[in-house]
């Protein structure tokens, strides 16, 4: 039997048995659609569709379509690029990196969390695949395959190319992490159901019977995937900073950059849980599982993410001043003073000052508080990369080729694009999905709920 | 009797019981055919006496041919099959290469053993499986043994053992 400390707050709350977690989280499924959900798909389905046609322009008329110019050659999309690669790191985090430090209150809110990071690394995908100008030649370009160039290879030299090997396998081993994940649960609703749905989700379920040999195995290649995704999803930031780090433009060519950006990384991502999570606890009524005890942990990531990247600011201002190199010293005066001011205090208020707040009690217990927050980390962090992008190129080596940069309508339409993807497929996974792992709360139910305590 | 066919289920609701009860009705001679359970019970496997799953040795070996294939491909690519000075480096630029290997390493070792566990498991679309009892994915643990595989004692015997080791419903079942 395990036994956990009668000190910590209990997980699942309001006395729920394993039947009311099977029937809490399966009523999602399998009721009718509410009109609340009707809206709120057709906003993000409406978005995704006005987007597309920003998306149709650029890959129709090609990346001139953008704001960019001969000395800003990324901006948006880089920015975009990292900013939802960022986000898309929490997820994996919190089922593997959790996981093996034997955190049992990851298991009510991987499931969302491993979706939101799938969804998140497909709007990513996004940008690098638009940026190329010619996508369908893209292949080419970013795999090695052989062709009637001699065969010339990619350049296994480049950051670029470490970063389409970091980004896909990050992507396809979380979708199978997710889905060995959500095996047994389509099991339970195959079950549970009749007709169509027995058939589809029988399908889903890949025939799984809960033998005890089954889970046997599904725990260990569990905890084999979680070692493999651990490393996985510290290399995958590591090397998107590596794009950056390994040039000479300086403001970005820095020694810190893999650590502040898995940092960042990993803030922006729980922020995003956060917010994605706070609505659909309330929507879907699941308090008792995704509890305040929850929501106040990852509130204690977010203050210590915070915080490293906080003093990685510092840190490369002072090594900038130490470094004794002035085009080195002006990128970060410039940052700071220049004409884009506004974006670095914007980033430093955000992402350095805002969650300090968290310290409180008062402010990291409040849904409201937490939810606005977790916004406003977000907002931070998408000029966090908007200022490492675009301030160190816009002041080059050559002061007459100096220049500003202003988005495009289309810019911007790309932009919403990923936006109304990335809830358009949340919200069908909310609807379609279980939520919540079923299997893996039942399993810490007993020895953490507060019946046995009793 | 025909084997795989006719079953005594012991349905179990707590997995602390369902622990000691797999202990006690193997210790009183009955061959259980396997448990069902709605989540992982830890320590289950240790007292139906199952062998430790291989997975990880798999997961190791796929792992070393990704490390294997990845650095055989770029150094055929770029040591060999057309060398180029990039940025003054090595042709063999073994530390560039460690991205990539890393990269493709867990790729290989993830879906290597993902896939061996979903053909061990008979995990696919469209399987049919042989549910005992439709609450095994709910909120029971369901204990079956093959009566065909326990000539040696009586069916009434056997309910008796599982009745004392604390089931709550003793049940039968039998597939066509």
């Amino acid at each position: 039997m395990q036994v956990t400390s009668s000190v910590r707050e209990p997980l699942v709350t309001g006395g729920k048995t394993y039947h009311d977690v099977t029937h809490d989280v399966s009523r999602q499924v399998e009721g009718k659609p509410t009109l609340l959900w009707f809206l709120a798909f057709l906003t993000a389905a409406g978005t995704l569709a006005i987007g597309l046609i920003a998306v149709t322009a650029t890959v129709w008329e090609g990346i001139g379509m953008w704001g960019l110019n001969k000395t800003i050659g990324w901006a948006w999309d880089i920015t975009n690029f990292v900013w939802w690669v960022g986000i898309g790191h929490a997820g994996t985090l919190i089922s593997a990196v959790l996981l093996l430090f034997r955190q049992k209150w990851r298991t009510s809110i991987n499931r969302a969390a491993e979706a939101m990071t799938i969804f998140a690394v497909i709007c990513a995908a996004m940008f690098p695949v638009l940026h190329m100008g010619r996508p369908w030649l893209g292949a080419y370009w970013a795999l090695p395959l052989p062709n009637t160039f001699g065969s010339l290879w990619v350049n296994f030299n480049s950051p670029l190319l470490w970063d389409v090997f970091a980004i896909s396998t990050y992507f396809s081993v979380s979708l199978v992490f997710w889905y060995i994940g959500l095996i047994p649960d389509f099991a339970t609703i195959r079950d549970r159901a009749t007709g169509l749905r027995k058939v589809i989700y029988g399908g889903l379920s890949f025939g799984w019977d809960g033998a005890a040999k089954t889970w046997m195995r599904y725990e260990s290649v569990s905890l084999i995937l979680a070692g493999l995704a651990t490393p996985l999803v510290l290399s995958v930031h590591t090397i998107v900073s590596f794009d950056f780090a390994t040039s000479v433009i300086p403001g970005w060519h820095t020694t810190i950059f893999p650590p502040y950006f898995v940092a960042g990384a990993i803030f922006s991502g729980f922020a995003m849980v956060l917010t994605l999570m706070i609505i659909t606890r309330k929507v879907f009524k699941l308090e008792d599982y995704i509890t305040m005890t929850h929501i106040e942990l990852m509130n204690i990531v977010i203050i210590i993410t915070g915080s490293i990247v906080g003093i990685a600011y510092i840190t490369e201002f002072f090594i900038a001043w130490y470094s004794g190199v002035e085009a080195e010293q002006y990128a970060f005066i410039n940052r700071a003073t220049g004409p884009y001011w506004w974006a670095y205090w914007s980033m430093m208020t955000c992402n350095v000052i805002s969650p300090q707040l968290f310290w409180f009690k008062k402010i990291r217990t409040s849904i409201i508080a937490t939810f606005a927050l977790s916004i406003v980390v977000n907002i931070g962090m998408w000029f966090e990369r908007f200022v490492i992008i675009v301030t160190s190129l816009h002041r080059d080596y050559l002061p007459s080729s100096w220049a500003m940069f202003y988005p495009s309508i289309t810019d911007i339409g790309v932009y919403l694009f990923t936006f109304g993807l990335f809830f358009t497929l949340f919200f069908l996974f909310a609807k379609f999905f279980p939520v919540i792992n079923m299997a893996e709360v039942k399993s810490v139910l007993k020895s953490t709920s507060e019946k046995v305590r009793k | 009797m025909e084997r795989d066919k006719n079953f005594i289920l012991g349905v179990y609701d707590d997995e602390d019981v369902l622990l000691h009860a797999v202990s006690e009705v193997r210790t009183s001679g009955v061959k259980i055919h396997e448990v069902y359970t709605p989540y992982p019970v830890h320590g289950l496997e240790d007292v139906l006496g199952y062998k430790r799953s291989r997975l990880p040795i798999a997961a190791f070996l796929f792992g070393l041919l990704g490390t294997t294939l990845a650095l055989t491909m770029q150094l055929y690519m770029m040591r060999f099959d057309w060398p180029m000075i990039i940025g003054g480096k090595d042709f063999a630029a073994i530390p560039d290469f460690i991205p990539v290997t890393f990269e493709l390493t867990v790729l290989l070792a993830a879906f290597g053993m993902v896939g061996v566990f979903m053909i061990s498991s008979d995990l696919k679309p469209w399987a049919q499986p042989r549910i005992f009892d439709l609450r095994s994915t709910d909120d029971k643990h369901i204990m079956a043994i093959d009566i065909a595989n326990n000539t040696s004692m009586e069916v009434a015997k056997i309910q008796e053992i599982l009745k004392s080791s604390g089931a709550t419903e003793v049940n039968n079942k039998s597939f066509e």
